[in-house]
This record gives C-alpha cells, sequence and structure tokens, in this order.
C-alpha cells in the first residue's frame, strides 16, 4: 500500500492576510509615547504633624491666584527661578543665608558637603491656574537636572543620562531632589 | 573542465517570493508591539502643558490615567462647562479617586503594584484647587508616583 502523499497548502496568500493585519495595525497605531513630568507624592501623614525645617533651609516658591510668582518674599519672572533653585540647592559659597552644608558619604565621591536638609516649598492658591503650576515644576526640576549634569560632566565627563545607574544613584545623592507641595491656602 | 556551468535557461529567474510574508510578519509584529489602542473615549477637552523636563511613561500596564477638564461639546448641555473629572468612561467626583485606585491596584499584578503610575492628563486652564484636591485623594489610596502628562517644548519659548 503506497502512501497518500498529502498535498501542499498553497501559502501564496499568508502574504496578503499578512498584509491585511498589517495594514489595520498601521492605521491603529498611535506612536506618541506618553510623555510628562515625574513626581512623588509623600506619603498620607496626620494633619497636624508640621515638620520643622529651618529658615535658611528653605525655599519658599509662591505662585498666587493671578499666576505671579513670589520667591523670597518678592516678585520674581519665571525665568529668574531657575537660576535662584540651583543657588539655593548647591549652596557654592557656603553663605550662612542658604541651606547648612552636612558631610555625606556617597559612592565614587567619598565625603563630600552637601546641602542635604534644604526643601522647596512650592505653594499655590486654590485658583492657580495648572499651566503656571507646571513652568514652576519644570523650572524647579531643570534646576536639579542642571546641576546634576554639571556636576556628571565635571567628574565623569558624560552627562547624567549617559551615567550607568550606580553612577546616576551616586549624582542624585549628591543632589537630592526635595520640592516640597504643601496643601493650598487660601489668602 | 569547467567548474561554472553556463546554464541553459538565459531568461530572467523567478523570484522566490516565499520569504515576502516573513517580512511582512516582521512588520506585523513590529507594529502589532507598539500599538496602543485608545483606551477610552474622552468626555473632557484636555490641553495638556508643555515642558522640557520630561520622562517617558513606560510599561503602559503600570499606567492609570485620569482626566480633568471642562466637558466636551456633546456633555456640555448634560454637565456643564465646570471642571470635571473622568474615570475611565465616566465622570466622577474627587471622593470617587480612592475607589477607582484601589479597584486598578487590584486588577493588577502583585508584584507590579509597587509601581504603579498615575498619569494626569489636566487642561492647562484648569484652576490648582480641584488638582489638589485630585494630589490629596491619590496620597490616601498611596498611589504616590505621579506624572503630570505634558508635551515637549523647546527651550527658547520660555522667554516669552
Amino acid at each position: 500500500m503506497g502512501k497518500k502523499k498529502l498535498p501542499q497548502p498553497n501559502t501564496s496568500s499568508t502574504a496578503d492576510i499578512a498584509f491585511l493585519l498589517l495594514i489595520f495595525f498601521l492605521l491603529t497605531t498611535t506612536m506618541d509615547t506618553d510623555t510628562g513630568i515625574t513626581r512623588r507624592l509623600p506619603p498620607p501623614v496626620d494633619e497636624d504633624v508640621e515638620q520643622k525645617v529651618e529658615e535658611r533651609n528653605t525655599l519658599v516658591v509662591l505662585v498666587s491666584y493671578d499666576n505671579r510668582i513670589m520667591c523670597e518674599g518678592r516678585e520674581i519672572e519665571l525665568w529668574e527661578l531657575k537660576d535662584i533653585a540651583k543657588e539655593f540647592i548647591e549652596n557654592p559659597n557656603n553663605s550662612a543665608k542658604l541651606p547648612k552644608k552636612v558631610p555625606v558619604t556617597i559612592d565614587f565621591f567619598g565625603e563630600v558637603e552637601v546641602t542635604k536638609p534644604h526643601v522647596i516649598s512650592l505653594q499655590n492658591d486654590r485658583a492657580t491656574k495648572y499651566w503656571r503650576y507646571m513652568d514652576v515644576q519644570n523650572e524647579l526640576i531643570a534646576a536639579y537636572n542642571e546641576l546634576r549634569d554639571e556636576l556628571s560632566l565635571r567628574t565623569f565627563g558624560k552627562t547624567y543620562a549617559e551615567l550607568d545607574e550606580p553612577h546616576q544613584k551616586a549624582v542624585a545623592a549628591y543632589y537630592p531632589q526635595k520640592i516640597s507641595e504643601a496643601e493650598p491656602k487660601t489668602y | 573542465m569547467s567548474k561554472f556551468k553556463k546554464s541553459k535557461n538565459d531568461g530572467v529567474p523567478e523570484l522566490n517570493m516565499s520569504s515576502l510574508s516573513d517580512i511582512v510578519f516582521m512588520f506585523l509584529f513590529f507594529f502589532m508591539s507598539v500599538t496602543t489602542m485608545k483606551e477610552v473615549d474622552l468626555k473632557v477637552v484636555v490641553d495638556v502643558p508643555h515642558a522640557t523636563e520630561l520622562t517617558k511613561l513606560e510599561k503602559k500596564s503600570l499606567v492609570t490615567y485620569i482626566y480633568i477638564g471642562q466637558p466636551n461639546q456633546h456633555n456640555r448641555a448634560r454637565m456643564g462647562s465646570e471642571t470635571r473629572i473622568q474615570l475611565n468612561d465616566r465622570f466622577a467626583e474627587v471622593d470617587e479617586i480612592q475607589d477607582y485606585i484601589a479597584q486598578e491596584k487590584g486588577s493588577m499584578k502583585e508584584e507590579d503594584q509597587p509601581f504603579m503610575t498615575v498619569s494626569l492628563k489636566i487642561d492647562k486652564e484648569t484652576q490648582m484647587g480641584i488638582v489638589n484636591d485630585v494630589k490629596q485623594a491619590l496620597r490616601k489610596a498611596y498611589a504616590l508616583k505621579i506624572n503630570y502628562s505634558s508635551k515637549r517644548r523647546d527651550n527658547s519659548e520660555l522667554t516669552r
């Protein structure tokens, strides 16, 4: 008894089917990846517990109901904010008015003095517009990112984004991001 | 004696088409993997603000969305023009957010839950009052990783 040979299926239409699916996915694809400013909220705490922070260690940034920015008791423009924040975070001349520097041991750096206890307090009114708030957030994060980039370039010869993870962690520990978003107040 | 025999058939050879489908399948899988189907019908108008210091949101499965803005044309007659919150396919109030987050968290794998990110798609003309209420609700729900959705902007645009 001879074996019956199975007929070879005709595969010429697989390409057509695949094309059809391909066109469907081409049309439904939205390439844009979601981007945004990532932040971490503080965990919930009891309302009446208020952390005491020394005055020299805080930078208060106020955004008023009519979208004006107040910083350290005077009105400023948005473009000024980044430099103010950078100077505050870094405290380059060890000024007594800017945040206190404390010795910290960080990998790759050894023992260094950083302004660890600093806090940037971002306050806003309930009527502040969201875009203004985001402008301010953006500038503050830009200040941190620039400082980290400068430090990375100075010590490792690469930008912060190009470093590998342990180095990134070390640089991030040098300039820890501390933006506190307090509850809104009505003035 | 020659090693290279001249073939008798001098015509143009037929192209072998069998690898075509492989190539097309490759494209297909590429698009399948990058495709994100639109998750919800937007009922509010959301025009997100622009920013420079952006991070990309990876792993779509870990992301939960909250939309805040004014109701769009279709829903304006019913809902008015007051700023509203949209969760999934419906309008919601601030106090529903905690339940919503808990529900979304529950539908995730347990090992993924700590990495849950909430993407806030908020219209730029929104007042901060409602945003703050949402933030407080998220804190209470222990959804601490948030992402203020925003579009890229060139640095030069800042000096308006």
